[in-house]
């Protein structure tokens, strides 16, 4: 489990990180979710006891980075799948940590089977590695000294939907067999798929966090029928808060049964009936992105 | 495509596991001396040189057999050394910045303080062996010009001082280059500033000779070492200008260096 308590930190004026909080639980993926520069790459650094925090802690099952004698050997940290020696092999990247580790060499031949890089593909320098190769290579190296945390920043960043596909296999899997996970995206659509829990950052910080459930799907009832006056008649009869939708039909504000329901009794034909779209958190974050896009003169190249 | 995670047991630990013992993180460090292309040629090149310098001094002095002994030939091989070790001390500190594998190794290793100390001890056991291997080298040369010269070509004259101060300059040398890379942190600058130094301190030392007679003769490194180029032993004063210099040029940048390295936020 990560435990995040009242974390800050701040570069001078600039507060990348505000006072954020939250936790990554065992057996479930925690998408951390945000515009480039919210601040997911600081808490991540910091988690991992790379970049001091001005206040506030971090600690990984109970423990702070620092004081655990072989970190990763129980958190498994990708933080840019670029930061690598470019001459060195992919493989020879593994063998150092490997030896690092005190893991044996069989299990770099394991791991890189598991990420799907060939022999030839190991063999070659990382210079001309594809950024999906680097991100392979990153999760294999994470996963090295088999730990039972992980912790990657965008990883699926140059993944092609194959490859991000086996990616959401492959971290779903850990998570059911007890792993953590905490994975940052600036894509919604991206971490939707992968997620169980969702931490939404911008600008330093948390503006959601909660179950993927709740923050997509807590947006009552889309209804329409072939008798829209009648039904919100009825559904303002009925002490239901509906307000009109620019396609047609309705956005009320509770489950979709109770409409059904109400439907039936009164005898008004439902042509659409589902829960909301999420349409909240979805505005939420186009806010923060479109925000941010305005500032990217300014900070972009400034901040990671 | 879809491999499914095989030996990957995620709630498997718990155990407290040891720490990484420090003779792991030396026989790391010495690998990535070797493990890139610019690496293994740059020690390579330490060999590759020095068996020029055998060959060119056995070419160059055919008429000269009074050249051609022990001392001679393990004094100009280490000439070439002195130059490619700092250089590789500096990119062994500056690369984890360049190529921004600190990122990796730091979260391998918290303890960043056993990093720089596996660095250093990595660095010194490359100059332990490169200057084993002028002295393996010169004896093969050496062996050469006797079968192949006459008299006196290869002598065995080599006093045992010549030895140890070449090793004191090399070590010396190579803690300069180390102490400014981690103090710098940049490869270019680090290089530049370790060449530049002893320049400019000459340039200074030649204008005002004040200086020289005063300051200049204790922190000046390229003064300092002139002792050391002798085959004689060294004595009191002179150890204490070298270790004056070595304090400055070392001893300082060296202790700010892993200072900085400590507390940098590695990006």
């Amino acid at each position: 489990m990560i435990t995040v308590e009242h974390l800050t930190k701040r570069y001078g004026d600039y507060v990348a990180v505000d006072d954020v909080s939250f936790t990554s639980k065992p057996g479930r993926v925690t998408g951390f979710l945000g515009p480039n520069g919210a601040g997911k790459s600081t808490t991540m650094r910091i988690i991992a006891g790379l970049t001091p925090a001005t206040s506030g802690t971090a600690t990984v099952d109970g423990t702070a980075y620092r004081d655990m004698p072989n970190p990763a050997t129980e958190v498994g940290v990708l933080l840019d799948a670029s930061a690598q020696h470019a001459g060195r092999t992919g493989a020879e990247i593994l063998r150092l940590s490997a030896m690092t580790l005190g893991v044996g060499k069989g299990r770099v031949e394991e791991m890189l089977d598991m990420v799907s890089l060939t022999p030839e593909e190991s063999g070659r320098r990382v210079r001309n590695y594809s950024l999906g190769m680097r991100q392979r290579l990153g999760i294999a190296n994470a996963l090295l000294g088999n730990p039972r945390i992980l912790i990657l920043d965008e990883p699926a960043n140059g993944l092609d939907p194959a490859g991000i596909h086996w990616m959401r296999t492959l971290l779903r899997d850990y998570a059911d067999r007890g792993g953590t996970v905490l994975l940052s995206s600036h894509l919604l659509h991206e971490i939707e798929i992968i997620a169980d829990d969702l931490v939404v950052i911008g600008h330093g910080r948390i503006v959601a966090q909660g179950t993927k459930e709740e923050l997509l799907a807590g947006n009552g009832t889309r209804v329409r029928s072939l008798d829209d006056d009648a039904l919100l008649r009825a559904m303002t009869a009925a002490g239901i808060v509906a307000r009109p939708v620019a396609e047609g039909g309705f956005l009320a504000d509770v489950a979709p049964e109770v409409i059904g329901r109400l439907a039936a009794r009164v005898q008004i034909p439902l042509v659409e009936l589902r829960p909301g779209d999420g349409a909240n958190l979805e505005q939420m974050f186009l806010d923060l992105t479109a925000a941010t896009a305005r500032e990217s003169t300014t900070t972009q190249g400034a901040r990671p | 495509m879809t491999t499914t995670p095989t030996g990957t047991t995620p709630t498997g630990s718990g155990v407290h596991r040891p720490g990484i013992p420090l003779d792991r993180l030396v026989r790391v460090e010495l690998r990535k001396l070797v493990d890139t292309r610019a690496g293994f040629w740059l020690i390579a090149s330490i060999g590759i040189i020095s068996l020029a310098v055998m060959i060119g001094i056995l070419a160059g002095n055919r008429n000269n057999p009074e050249n051609l002994n022990f001392g001679e030939f393990f004094g100009l091989m280490n000439i070439p050394t002195a130059i490619i070790l700092p250089v590789m001390a500096i990119l062994l500190v500056t690369g984890e910045w360049s190529q921004r594998t600190a990122l990796t190794t730091f979260a391998m290793e918290p303890r960043r303080e056993r990093v720089v100390l596996a660095k250093l001890a990595a660095a010194f056991i490359a100059a332990v062996g490169a200057v084993a291997l002028s002295l393996v080298l010169g004896a093969v040369g050496n062996v050469i010009a006797g079968v192949v010269y006459s008299d006196p070509a290869g002598a065995w004259s080599m006093p045992v001082a010549g030895i140890v101060n070449s090793f004191v300059i090399q070590i010396f040398n190579l803690l300069l280059g180390f102490a400014f890379a981690a103090l710098i942190l940049n490869t270019p600058g680090a290089i530049v500033g370790y060449f530049a130094l002893p320049t400019a301190l000459s340039i200074v030392n030649e204008l005002l000779p004040s200086f020289r007679d005063s300051v200049g003769e204790w922190i000046d490194s390229s003064l300092t070492q002139v002792p050391f180029q002798s085959g004689d032993w060294v004595g009191g004063g002179e150890w204490l200008r070298l270790i004056v210099s070595g304090i400055v040029w070392i001893g300082i940048p060296l202790t700010l260096g892993i200072m900085r390295i400590l507390r940098t936020e590695i990006k």
